[in-house]
């Protein structure tokens, strides 16, 4: 019994930490999703390569959509601001990063000449252009009404994919010298991040040390049958997830401060904010620029390891995933957001690919009928399948149908997603429950308290009666 | 400017500066005149009363006065200084600070939350709150804040629901953290919309007990009630307003006496 108890005892205070429970509770989620993958791609008869690069492509994308969500969640979650411009910030946070890292005088003739800048300073350009467009937002929207931002951010990431697309700044020459955004057909991300990877792997920066290492790393991956560009990859995105957890410890720290219980408070009541004193516009403005340049941040993260990027990902779609992610996970919690992330992609937005394949390669799926009228005709015949071939021809239809169910029933069943009923203490300090259950020294009610009850609710109905 | 009946004061050579002077302030919502050239100076330390019939306008001098619905004339000098169309969260930094008729604690967050929030010299810098070193200075403040809290919820007896979500307080207990809350920010004069409404006998009273401990500190109240008998008794000076105008202002005897106080209030209730 007390061992027993003891092992009971011992879970229950690790759940009450709420930072170990919420690490666990990210990598078991990764665990089950990444267990889930290797069946499928087993019974798909993947090889190793093909495992690891699922595997490695699903943990990319979560690692990207959540650093979106994240700063969205620092928008939405914690400062109530309604940002549906997300797909507009990115792109500018990407467009920016290429175009300063684009060389002056590029190869062949169709490329786009840029400042030829080094990756790093292009990605810090990138990070501050998505910034601003914020700040440029941020001044006249945010002393508006809140539905005004709404509007507001909109119209700018339309404006934005546009301009990106038009001709006109397809190439344009400022002070002598010639840059642009390549118009419809995009523009070459030069400033590529994941660059920086392969250059360790086949160069070792020209540092013995290094080439030796990187040689020594990718030696034992080719002893199980592991591509060096699988290597690559998978440690980009290593590098990726790194910057996550870099991002979620910021946003984490910046919640958990005065900063933080700011934007808590005007998330609730702006004007009862103001009247104590709080300039809720700086704040606002603040929580709004920090968010957007992550936003970029994210993009060129994602992006950048494409080599290209074009206006048409930039669409409203991009938003509503960022979006979704939130909503899944619950706004205000950035460990909800991860997890919003981590099922949005292996479940919405890679599932059904996946779950096609699995279809395709166990049952015999015919050609697919051209309409839909002919595929639900054949049911009529007691044949399913024309039906399934129709639906897996228009997939990117299906993962929109698959997404409205999932937010129906998300709202009509848990609106406040799967986090958002924990609340994040709005402090440096762990002010959430008293002391003597922290057991930490954080100041808790006085010592030398009058009454020693204080603090643990005993006189709950004194003060009414 | 009405013609509002001022008391004679005895100690008008002594008068020291008023804290809060407000002149001719006057607020039109579509056609009612909700603020009609309101006079009046508040001298520190003390509590005046601000009484009148529903929809009198005084609300809207709170508003008005805190710009948080901006004056459509007169000026308002609080501590020296031209306060006037200054942003609200300006006027609260100066030390005036207004709580709501309706107590807007900030129900998702807990009591302590509240509190914590107010504190005005406090460093909300984002890049503080993230960097390795300077964090731990802000924990430090914030270290010292939860001290002042804690005292100020044990002066207000609610300290035992510092951990609730202020959501979940009752009336009367949100009407006490929205003081206490108030206190935190430091003020040198809080402006109280109704603090007595739907707070039962025994609350209130340790209420008025708290209140007047505070003006004995030289905090200077303005006291938005309509429990005449309360104000009278618990004030050295009454205004009076009525659709929109100062009708009368002076010490409780002499306001209980004013014909058209008396008219306003239908008869008998003043006199109470
Ligand atoms: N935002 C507003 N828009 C339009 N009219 C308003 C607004 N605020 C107040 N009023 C009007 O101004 C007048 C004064 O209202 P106010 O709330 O100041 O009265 P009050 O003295 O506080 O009344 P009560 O004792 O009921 O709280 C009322 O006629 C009210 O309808
Ligand atoms: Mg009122």
């Amino acid at each position: 019994m007390s061992r027993a108890g003891n092992v009971v005892e011992s879970v229950r205070a690790r759940l009450a930490d709420s930072d170990y429970s919420d690490r666990s509770l990210i990598v078991g989620t990764m665990l089950a999703i990444y267990v889930l993958y290797l069946l499928v791609g087993f019974s798909l008869g993947f090889d190793v390569n093909g495992q690891v690069n699922a595997l490695q492509r699903i943990t990319f994308l979560t690692a990207v959509f959540a650093m979106a969500g994240l700063a969205l969640n620092l928008h939405w979650g914690y400062t109530g601001l309604f940002n549906v411009g997300i797909a507009g910030f990115m792109a500018v946070g990407v467009y920016a990063m290429g175009m300063a890292t684009a060389p002056q005088n590029p190869e062949t003739t169709t490329a786009v000449p840029g400042l030829g800048l080094p990756i790093p300073v292009g990605i810090l350009i990138g990070i501050l252009a998505a910034a601003l467009a914020g700040l440029i937002v941020a001044l006249p929207a945010l002393r508006l009404r809140a539905d005004y931002l709404a509007i507001v951010t909109l119209g700018l990431s339309e404006i934005v994919r546009l301009s990106f697309s038009s001709n006109t700044l397809g190439e344009f020459t400022i002070a002598g010298t010639t840059m642009g955004t390549g118009g419809n057909s995009g523009i070459n991300l030069v400033g590529d991040p994941s660059k920086i990877v392969r250059q360790f792997y086949e160069t070792g920066f020209g540092i013995g040390p290094l080439s030796d290492l990187s040689g020594a790393i990718l030696d034992s991956f080719a002893s199980v049958g592991i591509e060096q560009i699988v290597v690559i990859n998978l440690s980009y995105t290593v590098v990726v997830v790194g910057i996550l957890g870099f991002v979620y410890v910021l946003v984490q720290r910046l919640g958990n401060s005065p900063f933080g219980r700011s934007l808590k408070a005007i998330k609730e009541d702006e004007e009862t904010t103001q009247s104590l004193g709080k300039n809720t516009q700086l704040l606002k403005a603040k929580s709004f620029v920090i968010g957007c340049g992550l936003l970029g941040l994210a993009a060129i993260l994602w992006q950048g390891s494409r080599g290209l990027t074009t206006p048409d990902t930039y669409m409203i779609e991009l938003t509503v995933f960022i979006w979704v992610v939130v909503i899944i996970g619950g706004a205000g919690s950035n460990t909800g957001t991860v997890l919003g992330a981590a099922l949005f992609v292996s479940i919405l937005d890679e599932g059904p690919r996946f779950f096609r394949d699995i279809v395709n390669a166990t049952f015999d799926i015919p050609r697919a009928p051209t309409s839909i009228v002919e595929a639900v005709g054949s049911i009529g015949e007691g044949d399913l399948m024309p039906l399934l071939a129709y639906v897996f021809g228009e997939l990117a239809a299906l993962q929109f149908v698959l997404l409205g169910v999932v937010l129906i029933l998300i709202i009509k069943r848990r609106p406040e997603g799967l986090m958002g009923h924990r609340k994040e203490p709005a402090s440096t300090l762990d002010i959430s429950r008293p002391a003597t259950e922290r057991g930490d020294g954080a100041p808790g009610p006085p010592a030398g308290s009058s009454d020693p009850e204080a603090g643990t609710g005993e006189k709950e109905d004194a003060t009414d009666e | 400017m009405s013609e509002t009946e001022t008391a004679p004061t005895e100690q008008e050579e002594t008068a020291p500066e008023p804290i809060l002077s407000v002149t001719d302030l006057r607020k039109e919502f579509s056609g009612i005149t909700a603020v009609d050239s309101v006079t009046f100076d508040i001298e520190p330390s003390g509590m005046t009363g601000l009484i009148g019939p529903n929809g009198a306008g005084k609300s809207t001098t709170f508003n008005c006065i805190t710009n948080l619905v901006s004056p459509d004339g007169g000026t308002v000098v609080f501590d020296g200084e031209d306060v006037t169309g200054m942003p609200t969260y300006r006027i609260a930094r100066k030390g005036l600070i207004r709580t709501f008729q309706i107590a807007r604690e900030l129900r998702e967050m807990t009591v302590l939350e509240n509190m914590m929030l107010t504190a005005n010299e406090q460093n909300e810098s984002p890049f503080h709150a993230v960097s390795p070193g300077l964090r731990d200075n802000v924990r430090r403040q914030e270290e010292r804040l939860l001290e002042t809290a804690w005292e100020l919820l044990e002066f207000f007896d609610i300290d035992h629901l510092a951990y609730s979500y202020a959501g979940t307080l009752s009336g009367g207990q949100r009407k006490l953290l929205e003081l206490a809350r108030a206190l935190m920010a430091d003020p040198e004069m809080l402006m109280l919309d109704e603090p007595f409404a739907g707070v039962n006998p025994t609350l209130e009273e340790r209420l008025l007990d708290r209140l007047h401990a505070l003006t004995q500190e030289g905090y200077t109240f303005l006291v938005v009630e309509h429990d005449i008998k309360l104000i009278m008794s618990n004030c050295e000076r009454v205004l009076v307003m009525h659709q929109g105008e100062l009708l009368a202002d002076g010490p409780p005897e002499f306001v209980r006496e004013d014909e058209r106080v008396i008219e306003a209030y239908l008869g008998g209730e003043v006199s109470g």
